[in-house]
């Protein structure tokens, strides 16, 4: 993976820029001696790393104002950063970066639960945002797996999804409003406790632009009222095609259920070695859930089942408690684990077409026979975001190399079927160089200007989105 | 066309919204219309930008879907004729009462074919649900009324119509009390898909609950329980009342009409800065339909909020002294400005259209 070379005028002059840093921020903001500095040097795309410059760790909306308008005054980039969980590589730094960490602001301002809505400081994790409402009977609907850890600045970068957003939506669904710190320090908000900002969707824009636009420092949130309960049932199929079928008939239904997964062969096998959940060895298994009163979940599940019989299943599996219910879940979420038993992945993100549903598995299946690497996928059915992921031997010469290759031959193929190179990860960098596959040159071109006008010295997060190559004289042309 | 223009266009989707954009040529979308593509499995339809709504609306109640965001049907309001577009629906990002439950028009946009000032053919997103592939232009063009580029095509994410739809109905709360039992209900894990207060006339507020048969029942019940202290709400079935409010039938006639995106519990504090207008509260006391008499500055009555005022409806004099979108901050000025000099290097889509201070008025 290639990166910019660092700036050598930048990287000399650290001493001075540290001094500056400091002398403009409280004691203890700014990180600069190389043996702390290194534990930002990746995210959770681990294979890449460097170490920056310097890290700040603010605790306001003033402090990230003051470090970004030093920086810009110096010409110093600026790598954003929330948890640090982006499997995308979206935080990666430079050796010439300032990572600019929001993982002290993590204060609620505001919760107002006849408006719906709560506002709180951008680096709260996921979790803590519906921890700060659950007593209330509220939740934060975006639920990405990485939810205890991840930052609400994080999921507003990369517009994070989640196991539920069949039903509730992702992060763009859920923002109302910013507060948002610009590359020159300006400060400004957007949108707020009301509906549908004014003016051109700039909200819209930010949310998954991946730290490129500006650095959101505030959010304000909509909270949900929690459900009445949840329920799951297991189906399973001896072919993906009927599955995928199963799928396709239960959303044309009218039911909408809160979660449909979904797991193949390989990824039933592992999980069951691992946690032994009972699952059925068979080429697919489907979990579904729902939501609401124990009538309406039976009313909703009676639909389900009905639609699952016609299909000729293998397995069908209620839950009559909460205990089976887990059981249900259990394998499930366990999946990642069990497959990371099996050796080191790579974890894929293309969303395709849910009619292509049994085109795509069965190439991957192929591509895996072509490449000799296992490939296991567990994803969200409902909403067509695959979750491929790629066994090999990191230790092994090569294989590194060869799983990411095949890596990029399922996500052109997901293109190829109508869908897309990520769902819910983010380009970072590890799709970046595959944007071409996606856009025509025009279509990035256009992109790029939105970033020209936000960030017209492409100082925020420069290196990530855009294939180098497209970006150069946009990113040269600034220095 | 565009590529090849000599000056101004005024881009015409089904002409519903009487927006008299200043002057030059017109460009219709009229001649880009029909499906492109319809999985009702994978609830997607991809549609020419001109394409009549009604049209599209035909399609999906044929497999049983619709547009969920409950697009308005502007000609009652405004007084004008003509059939509103798909393309035009976008471009204004029109959403209706659902709004509140389920998003916005630009939350069911997957993606977007648009040509931008400079003539080119520029397409974002795609047709699956999720999407993270780069920058979410399709929502910056959702709600950009044409100044940015000419939507050729788009790209929807549609829903099941439910089985079953109750209203539960309630007359005579002042708007305080009203706004607090829509909050309450909104705050019930009961799904309200609609929210709204008349305070016009019977003073009646509206609930919805859309679902299957046993589930609605159920949840009106508990929410008539819930709401007991507000009075005996009442329940109707398939109630008109929601095409009414949706179209904003209450304020159909005479009149200066704003409508005003606020926090839902300022609704009622905001209206009652101004004596005498007529309001119809929708989205749970966050979108206020205002009537006020002709040539009312309203932005001046209501003073700074959070949130915003829009002139949807007035005669050409106040136009010409009141613009029709809320002023935004300067920092946001300067973006969207930025962001039209890209996007619209000449200046010739819809010019003044959301920024009159510079436009060809």
């Amino acid at each position: 993976m290639d990166m910019p070379i660092p700036d050598a005028a930048i990287v000399a002059g650290k001493d001075r820029i540290v001094a500056r840093l400091n002398a403009a921020l409280p004691p203890g903001t700014v990180i600069s001696d190389p043996a702390e500095t290194r534990v930002y040097e990746c995210d959770a795309l681990a294979a890449y790393r460097c170490a920056p410059l310097a890290v700040v760790l603010p605790r306001s909306t003033d402090e990230v104002s003051a470090t970004l308008k030093l920086c810009h005054s110096m010409g110093v980039p600026v790598v954003p950063r929330g948890a640090g969980t982006s499997l995308a590589g979206g935080s990666l730094p430079t050796a010439d970066c300032v990572i600019l960490g929001v993982a002290r602001m993590t204060e609620v301002l505001e919760v107002d639960y006849a408006s719906r809505i709560i506002r709180t400081q951008a680096g709260r994790t996921n979790l803590a945002v519906t921890g700060a409402v659950e007593e209330h009977g509220f939740f934060y609907a975006p639920d990405p797996s990485s939810q205890l850890a991840c930052a609400i600045a994080g999921n507003i970068a990369m517009n994070s999804g989640g196991a539920h957003c069949l039903k509730y939506g992702v992060t763009t669904n859920n923002l109302l409003g910013v507060t948002i710190v610009m590359m020159d320090g300006t400060v400004t908000e957007i949108g707020g406790a009301h509906l549908d900002a004014g003016g051109l969707d700039l909200l819209g824009l930010i949310c998954g632009s991946e730290g490129q636009l500006g650095v959101v420092t505030e959010a304000t949130l909509r909270i949900l009222p929690k459900p009445e309960g949840a329920r799951p049932v297991l189906i399973g199929y001896d072919s993906s095609e009927v599955a995928g079928a199963c799928v396709s008939d239960i959303i044309k239904a009218g039911v909408l259920p809160v979660a449909i997964e979904f797991m193949d062969r390989p990824c039933i096998r592992a999980t069951e070695a691992f946690a032994n959940a009972g699952y059925p060895d068979c080429e697919a298994l489907l979990i579904v859930e729902v939501e609401g009163s124990p009538a309406e979940i039976d009313e909703q599940l009676a639909i389900i089942l009905d639609i699952a019989r016609r299909h000729d299943p293998v397995e069908l599996r209620e839950s009559a408690s909460a205990d089976e219910a887990a059981r249900i879940w259990m394998g499930r979420k366990s999946a990642f684990g069990a497959m990371g038993q099996l050796g080191d992945y790579i974890c894929l993100d293309g969303t395709i077409p849910v009619s292509q549903l049994p085109f795509v598995l069965r190439r991957i299946s192929e591509l895996s026979d072509e490449f000799g690497l296992l490939v296991g996928n567990v994803f969200h059915a409902g909403d067509g975001n695959m979750h491929p992921l790629i066994i090999y031997d990191a230790n092994a010469p090569g294989q590194h190399d060869i799983a990411e290759a095949l890596g990029t031959e399922i996500l052109k193929l997901c293109v190829e079927v109508g869908g897309c190179l990520t769902g819910e990860h983010g380009v970072g960098i590890e799709k970046r160089d595959l944007m071409t596959y996606q856009y025509a040159p025009d279509d990035l071109d256009i992109q790029m200007a939105v970033k020209d006008v936000f960030d017209p010295e492409w100082l925020l997060n420069p290196a990530k989105v855009f294939p180098l190559g497209a970006s150069a004289s946009r990113r040269i042309a600034a220095e | 066309m565009i590529a090849d223009a000599g000056g101004p266009l005024r881009i015409i989707g089904g002409g519903t919204r009487g927006l008299a954009a200043g002057s030059g040529e017109v460009l219709s979308t009229a001649g880009l219309s029909g499906v492109t593509l319809y999985e009702p499995g994978a609830l997607t339809l991809i549609v020419q930008a001109g394409t009549p709504l009604a049209e599209v609306e035909a399609v999906l109640a044929a497999e049983g879907q619709r547009l969920a965001f409950e697009p308005m049907d502007y000609p009652g309001l405004m007084g004008t004729i003509g059939a509103p577009t798909i393309g035009g629906i976008v471009a204004a990002n029109v959403s209706g009462p659902r709004r509140i439950a389920v998003g916005a028009c630009r939350d069911f946009l997957l993606g977007v074919r648009f040509v931008d000032g400079m003539g080119r053919v520029l397409k974002n997103g795609g047709r699956v649900m999720k999407n993270v592939t780069g920058y979410d232009l399709s929502r910056l063009m959702a709600g950009s009324y044409g100044t940015l580029g000419v939507i050729s095509e788009v790209s929807l994410k549609v829903l099941p119509i439910p089985r079953a739809c109750l209203t539960l109905m309630l007359d005579g709360l002042d708007d305080v009390r009203a706004v607090a039992a829509l909050s309450r209900a909104l705050g019930s894990p009961y799904e309200v898909t609609g929210a709204a207060h008349l305070a016009a006339g019977a003073h009646r507020t509206l609930i919805r609950l859309e679902g299957f048969e046993a589930s609605v029942h159920y949840r009106a019940e508990r929410l008539q329980r819930l709401l007991a202290e507000f009075g005996d709400w009442w329940v109707e079935k398939d109630s008109p009342a929601w095409q009414d409010l949706c179209n904003v039938a209450p304020l159909h006639g005479g009149g200066d009409v704003w409508r005003v995106s606020a926090r839902p519990t300022k609704g009622p504090m905001l209206v009652a800065r101004v004596p005498g207008a007529d309001a119809v509260y929708d989205w749970g006391g966050g979108l206020i339909w205002l009537r006020v008499p002709e040539g009312t500055d309203l932005r001046a009555a209501l003073g700074p909020f959070d949130g915003h005022a829009t002139l949807v409806r007035a005669g050409p004099g106040t136009r010409a002294r009141l613009s029709m979108f809320h002023p935004v901050s300067q920092p946001i000025a300067a973006i969207e400005a930025g962001l039209r000099a890209r996007f619209d290097p000449r200046g010739i889509l819809n010019p003044g259209l959301m920024t009159p201070q510079t436009g060809a008025a």
